[in-house]
């Protein structure tokens, strides 16, 4: 055994978020192995025709999968990724990952625009880094990088791209903008 | 007939077993384990250990994360939380939070990523 005792190891996280099937899944799979990870989501009570068990606890719960990735840079230093449903009922999740994140990476589509701005007032409100990514999906009209951020009504700051989530070397760059981004934001921070 | 049934709801998975095992609790003191917090095996459990509780040890004998540990041994994080929550109470294994902000505020670190990530 080592007689010196390792750093703590380093576990960052990145959200990848965005609207309904707008290539989370495929933009964490690009880049990592990925793993379905279940979690917990608590349903409402709100069900027709539910028993009423009187006394009994009956809070239900189902498990939705959410997306998981793992980059190890090197031992001890590992960045994890999470792809979270864009839903509003899955905001808890959102609440508890961007809990000391590294960033967020929100993925848009221009043929559906309006699917990433709860995702961008998200982020804007917790005060996470992150950047937008276009994934440019075959046969979908080309908008200019500055389209979206006048749309979006985006910090200049705020890194805006195009790329094609199903490229690993798309998803390379994505990753890479945004911990230059939360880098630029910290070194600005202080 | 001996074969129990296994009953599935294939988007969500198993939907009952889980809560089985920590008898529908969704509390303990594991609930605020953060996903990515590393989870060590530090003791030596004096009774048997249940069969899931043996397969955490089992995994977390190299420190491992809490979600990669829930990925492990195929059940939900909150499952896993609270069943954490117990063998941390009983002195069996040691749960490390991420250093609070302190990943994001170090420049040396997210350096170090952006050449990792390059060099993918
Ligand atoms: N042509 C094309 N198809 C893509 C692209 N990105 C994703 N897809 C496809 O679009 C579908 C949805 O992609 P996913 O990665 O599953 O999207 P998601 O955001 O994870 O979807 P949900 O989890 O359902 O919200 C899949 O069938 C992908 O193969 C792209 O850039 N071009
Ligand atoms: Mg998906």
């Amino acid at each position: 055994m080592d007689s010196v005792l390792s750093e703590d190891p380093v576990a960052l996280k990145i959200l990848v978020a965005g609207g309904f099937g707008v290539g989370k899944t495929t933009l964490v799979g690009s880049i990592s192995e990925i793993k379905p990870l279940r979690t917990e989501e608590v349903l409402s009570d709100r069900g027709i025709g539910v028993d009423d068990l009187d006394g009994v606890e009956t809070k239900s719960t189902t498990t939705v999968a959410m997306d998981f990735g793992r980059i190890t840079i090197r031992d001890g230093l590992v960045v994890y990724l999470f792809g979270t449903p864009g839903q509003e009922r899955f905001w808890f999740m959102w609440d508890e990952l961007s809990h000391g994140a590294l960033g967020a990476v929100v993925i848009a589509d221009t043929r559906r625009l309006t699917d990433c701005f709860p995702s961008v007032d998200y982020f804007e409100q917790r005060g996470t880094p992150f950047v937008v990514a276009v994934n440019c999906f075959d046969g979908a009209a080309q908008h200019s990088v500055d389209d979206v951020r006048i749309a979006l009504d985006l910090e200049d700051d705020v890194p805006v791209m195009l790329c094609d989530v199903r490229r690993r070397n798309s998803a390379k760059e994505v990753m890479i903008t945004l911990v230059e981004h939360s880098l630029r934001t910290l070194a600005s921070a202080n | 007939m001996s074969d129990s049934p296994q009953w599935f709801d294939e988007e969500a998975g198993p939907i009952v077993r889980p809560y089985a095992l920590i008898r529908g609790r969704t509390h303990s003191s594991g609930d605020t384990f953060d996903l990515v917090a590393t989870v060590r095996v530090i003791g030596e459990p004096t009774d048997e250990p249940g069969p899931e509780q043996q397969l955490i040890l089992r995994a977390a004998r190299n420190p491992i994360s809490v979600a990669d540990l829930a990925v492990e041994i195929d059940l939900p994080v909150g499952v896993v939380r609270v069943m954490l929550g117990d063998l941390r109470d009983n002195g069996l294994i040691s749960v490390t939070s991420p250093s609070a902000g302190g990943a994001r505020s170090n420049e040396r670190i997210l350096k170090e990523v952006i050449n990792g990530l390059r060099a993918l």
